[in-house]
């Protein structure tokens, strides 16, 4: 008895001291903040998601980004991230396609009557050859012709050459995710390291494009990796962070993983909202799956400031039209295209 | 339909492949079980099997 009172005391203690730490001084909690934030029960959700929802009114503001993704080539990658599809060394459905210029910026006009501000451009690779770097050039030339849309591109890993490319080309923002802490890295991929994920990393901010890294909850990472992941990212400082929860994709080896349970899922949400009081947190993958429709809501209402409308790389998503009605009747304005510039 | 458009095999009761088929397009092309070239864009997808065509969300 007395031992679950000092429990108490500690939890409401940390929902004291975030709201003095993050919501009035705008300073992240720490790594073993974020974790006393993960282990809070479910009986303190709703006042935690509060607290982050008034984080991010205070420090993001009412405004939410909008942003709509494509697969530019699907399919046979060479890496072997544990949760991916698109991997070809597992016996996953998933067959390689590519899609061309016509169609990419037909998806990008679709992106763009939802009201999203973000076009991202993705491809399963390790990183860019010169065949792919040169569809992304006439891509992104065809797409700037004729659409309003900020692009940002997912093509993996850098060397320094493409990171210039792509900034010339008027990327705006690019995508690669750190996607668990480090320490349960190589229990995810091993075909690369989180270090050389970490160094395309810096060189797309140092070239001046901004940076969106975040990645997937849910992949047999324990909460002290989680409270880990959530400082590792804080400490980078991206301009956005992609929130997914883990899918399990069939033939993958996290194929028979159990989805993450819906508390949990809201858990870490408004954690990485107390550990990043300023970055465009972004609801990705796998929510429909660990939340269903009430997640959507909840969630935006839990510290997210930004949503993937309509489909995903491979697999669907709501329709963009159920998002945008749910922000209209949050009273959240969809983030215009000026403000971005 | 002879084959279940999301496992690929003999069509019949897969609640699995029920529950997965709101949020994923079809896999396997229903008359003959290949694996189609699939493509997904934001508001639909296209599914190609090399024998028998092209399928579309619309
Ligand atoms: S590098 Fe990207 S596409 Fe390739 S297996 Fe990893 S997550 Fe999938
Ligand atoms: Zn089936
Ligand atoms: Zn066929």
């Amino acid at each position: 008895m007395a031992h679950s009172e000092t429990v108490t005391t500690t939890q409401s203690d940390i929902l004291a001291l975030a709201r003095t730490q993050v919501l009035d001084e705008g300073v992240g909690l720490s790594e073993s903040q974020v974790l006393d934030v993960l282990r809070l029960p479910d009986s303190e959700l709703d006042a935690l998601l509060e607290l982050a929802h008034e984080v991010r009114m205070r420090w993001c503001g009412p405004e939410v980004e909008v942003e709509g993704i494509i697969s530019l080539k699907t399919g046979g990658c060479p890496e072997d991230c544990h949760f991916c599809s698109q991997s070809g060394l597992f016996e996953s459905p998933v067959r390689s396609a590519w899609l061309d210029v016509p169609s990419l910026v037909e998806a990008a006009k679709q992106t763009a009557k939802t009201g999203a501000t973000e076009f991202c451009i993705v491809a399963a690779v390790r990183g860019p050859d010169a065949r792919l770097l040169a569809q992304v050039a006439a891509g992104i030339a065809a797409i700037k012709d004729e659409v309003d849309i900020n692009i940002a591109c997912s093509l993996g890993m850098l060397t320094q050459e493409q990171v210039d490319q792509l900034a010339a080309m008027g990327v705006h923002r690019y995508n690669h995710n750190l996607e668990t802490a480090k320490s349960h890295f190589t229990n995810v991929v091993t075909t690369h390291t989180w270090e050389e994920r970490w160094e395309t990393l810096r060189l797309v901010r140092e070239a001046g494009m901004e940076v969106c890294c975040g990645g997937i909850v849910g992949m047999g990472e324990s909460l002290e990796q989680r409270a880990e992941f959530a400082a590792q990212l804080a400490s980078l400082t991206p301009d956005e962070v992609p929130l997914n929860f883990l899918n399990p994709r069939p033939g993958t080896p996290f194929g028979d993983l159990e989805p993450m349970a819906g508390p949990d899922a809201l858990r870490t949400v408004a954690a990485f909202r107390l550990a990043m009081p300023r970055t465009v947190l972004r609801f990705a993958g796998g929510r429909e799956i660990t939340l269903g429709d009430l997640g959507a809501r909840r969630g935006m209402l839990g510290g997210i400031n930004a949503v993937i409308v309509g489909n995903y790389l491979t697999t669907l998503g709501r329709p963009a039209e159920s998002d945008i009605d749910l922000l209209g009747e949050l009273q959240m304005p969809i983030k215009a295209l000026n403000d971005t510039l | 339909m002879a084959y279940c458009e999301q496992c690929g095999k003999e069509a019949g009761d897969h609640p699995r492949c029920a529950a997965r088929r709101e949020l994923e397009p079809p896999r396997y092309c229903a008359d003959c079980a290949r694996r189609m070239v699939v493509q997904v864009t934001p508001t639909g997808w296209t599914a190609k099997c090399s024998r028998h065509g092209e399928r579309t969300s619309a």
